[in-house]
């Protein structure tokens, strides 16, 4: 895998200090992923994890306070999402949002269009019923609503398609795996691992080994208290499975019901 | 002329001014003497002078309603009450201003529509156009006409309805039209007759177009339908700040009746409208109302359900912006037993522009077996804006079902950034969420309507954010 890195940009970010209505949520991250390569971010809830997703995205409520977060060699900061969009980000969110009256279909088109990607009509069909059956979403999903009365799994899935069609280069998924069962997390996974194979770079946020099971890491790294407290290979993943997080914790000079940056 | 502030229009960015072109002009103010010349230069018969001056009597007779939107602005006295176009004089495409021509090309707006909006009297081509479909409704026995017209080339029909829905004593606005009315649409469908294509007001070529105090009639015989759609997205032009419409449709036995406007005043006026049916047995009617623009609007299309088995629907929308009161909703009346009726009204609101939903449901004691929905639903564009409910229900008759449901909601942080994390910039967003919004409105258009309702709210929303 990290030999398609040699030409990869790599989404770093550095000492990045963050807040949500003042209150200090990341507390100096830092994190490389080039593209090309999976790395999993891992941690005991409260840690950050999410806010490190909506950060990098650019949501208007996380401030960024200090450090830098780099992409493709500039600066993200006060980049609005749809720029860093355009320049090839992703982010699957944990809960996506329902649009009611905006259709499937025409989010996509929109999507497409704001990144300069638009397709003729029926090469954007043709692409959008392929994603779906890969993903194993029925085809009525393209005129419901986005998201709207969907089920958890359903949005999830629905990200996944976003993804493919999307192609970005560098994808954030927070917590894809959550409220699947096994068979619709091997599809996710599948679903993932197809449009990975392009060279894409990958920071998967989960508490669980399982998705890992089908993507594999390339790097692991666990949050905690608003910062990055170990990294290291796919063994880390086996440690937390045994042992859970706290010897981490401990070792990071942590409390163990201190895990959480607030 | 100018009844509301006069710097309100420079900001209007689909507003234009053509200059005072007119071959004729009434006095500024009302007064039994205007009236009876108004009467007089349209050559009308004694009855409609009779009405007109008992209708101006009840007109200064009924107080300024209170109860709704802010009208202390509006100076009666200050209007002209008649203004007859210069359609002898044939102003040409060339003379309307380059700015509302961009306009009408951002909204994708027809040719031959254009040149109607734009007041270009009769074209060549246009003729051509509608030709067809003129002869095609004379052959199924449809009169579609001005409602000058109708008073003067049917006066059996037009005398037989006209004023029966609404009576010049319903309301002071309905008076004041009663008394000074001008232009608007007569339609008749003959019994058993479907209107395939909708009548749209375009059709009407040579004559007078969309006045100040339009009046509209419809008769729809038994087992008849069909769909009239009164304006349209593209600016209302108009130099008057004060547009006082009375619209009446009679549906007789298992008639359908589609009424749709979508209506964009410019924001100096004041559109105050009375607009109400009666639906006979098993008769369906439906208002389909969009209101964008205007300082004040105050409309509330109603609906009699008089016969068995009648249904009524108002599937209305409004777009408040700064500075702009909607004050709109539905009425509908439940006579008969086993009547249905089905409201749906969606507003939007920004800044400083405010909506209010006024509903009216009643339900008459005889009227067993009635069913009915409401749903309000108001969404708001920023902290500022505001929007207020107030439905009244007056039910007396047992053996009723009758459903409530009434939303408002703010356009969400988090569904601007999912959508702007997709690479769809702000503005585009946030167009894409109040066009969601209203998407149950829009689905009812025709499609070349539901496009340019689309592209006129992504213009409103044009350095609103950001």
């Amino acid at each position: 895998m990290s030999e398609a890195t040699a030409a990869g940009a790599t989404l770093e970010i550095r000492d990045l200090e963050v807040a949500v209505d003042g209150k200090r949520i990341l507390a100096g991250v830092s994190l490389a992923v080039p593209q090309g390569e999976v790395h999993a971010l891992m941690g005991p809830n409260g840690a950050g994890k999410t806010s490190l997703g909506y950060a990098v995205m650019g949501h208007p409520k996380y401030q960024v306070t200090a450090g830098e977060i780099l992409w493709k060699d500039q600066s993200l900061l006060g980049k609005l999402p749809e720029d860093r969009a355009r320049m090839g980000l992703f982010l699957s969110l944990q809960y996506p949002t329902a649009i009611p009256g905006v259709t499937t279909v025409n989010f996509l088109r929109a999507a497409l269009k704001g990144q300069g990607k638009s397709l003729p009509a029926r090469e954007f069909l043709k692409l959008v019923r392929d994603q779906m059956s890969a993903l194993k979403m029925d085809q009525a999903f393209m005129s419901r609503y986005i998201n709207d009365n969907f089920s958890g799994g359903e949005k999830k899935r629905m990200e996944i398609v976003q993804l493919a069609v999307l192609r970005p280069e560098m994808a954030i998924l927070d917590e894809t795996d959550s409220g699947l069962d096994v068979d619709a997390l091997r599809t996710v996974a599948e679903g993932v691992n197809r449009v990975r194979s392009q060279g894409m770079g990958v920071l998967i946020i989960t508490h669980y080994q399982r998705i890992l099971d089908y993507i594999k890491p390339d790097r692991v790294h666990v949050m905690a208290a608003g910062r990055v407290i170990a990294s290291g290979g796919s063994e880390l993943v086996n440690q937390i499975e045994k042992d859970g997080y706290d010897p981490m914790l401990r070792q990071a000079g942590l409390e163990v019901n201190d895990a959480s940056a607030a | 002329m100018a009844v509301a502030a006069k710097d309100l229009t420079k900001d209007y960015k689909f507003g234009f001014n053509d200059g005072d072109e007119f071959v004729f002009r009434s006095e500024r103010g009302l007064s039994p003497e205007v009236v009876a010349d108004i009467s007089r230069r349209k050559s009308e018969p004694a009855w409609m002078l009779e009405f007109r001056l008992k209708a101006l009597e009840h007109f200064r007779q009924r107080p300024m309603p209170s109860w709704g939107a802010d009208l202390s602005g509006i100076d009666f006295d200050e209007i002209y009450y008649y203004v007859r176009p210069a359609e002898e004089q044939g102003r040409t495409w060339d003379e309307v201003p380059e700015g509302i021509k961009r306009t009408f090309d951002r909204l994708g707006i027809p040719e031959a529509e254009r040149k109607f909006l734009a007041g270009v009297s009769a074209q060549y081509e246009s003729e051509v156009v509608y030709h067809s479909i003129r002869e095609d409704l004379e052959k199924q026995g449809v009169l579609f006409c001005d409602c000058d017209t109708g008073l003067r080339e049917h006066p059996e029909i037009f005398r037989k309805y006209f004023g029966t829905v609404i009576p010049p004593n319903d309301n002071k606005f309905a008076a004041l039209n009663s008394a000074v009315w001008s232009g608007g649409s007569f339609v008749y469908v003959p019994k058993g007759v479907r209107v395939e294509i909708p009548l749209q007001a375009y059709f009407r070529i040579n004559t007078e177009s969309m006045g100040q105090f339009e009046r509209t009639l419809i008769i729809a015989e038994e087992g008849s339908f069909v769909h009239y759609i009164e304006g349209c997205t593209a600016p209302t032009y108009s130099k008057d700040s004060l547009h006082s419409a009375v619209v009446e449709i009679i549906a007789m036995p298992n008639s359908h009746v589609r009424y749709t406007t979508i209506q964009n005043w410019s924001n100096n006026v004041y559109n105050l409208v009375t607009k109400r049916a009666i639906a006979k047995e098993h008769a369906v009617v439906e208002w389909i109302d969009g209101n964008l623009g205007s300082k004040v609007t105050m409309k509330y299309p109603s609906i009699y359900l008089m016969g068995e088995g009648a249904h009524g629907e108002v599937l209305s929308v409004a777009f408040a912006g700064d500075g702009q009161h909607q004050d709109a909703g539905a009425k509908v009346i439940h006579v008969a037993p086993n009547t249905t009726s089905t409201i749906v009204s969606k507003s939007v609101s920004k800044g400083s522009g405010r909506t209010s939903y006024r509903g009216h449901l009643k339900v008459y004691p005889k009227a067993h077996g009635v069913k009915s929905s409401v749903r309000c639903d108001a969404l708001l564009l920023d902290e500022q804006a505001r929007s207020d409910t107030y439905p009244y229900m007056d039910v007396e008759a047992q053996d009723v079902q009758i459903g409530h449901e009434a939303t408002v909601s703010k356009v969400g942080d988090e569904q601007l950034f999912y959508l702007q994390s997709r690479g769809i910039s702000e503005q585009e967003a946030t167009a894409m969420i109040v066009n969601g919004f209203i998407e149950p409105f829009v689905k009812e258009l025709p499609m070349e309507y539901a496009l340019e309702l689309n592209r006129l709210i992504s213009l409103q929303m044009e350095g609103s954010v950001g």
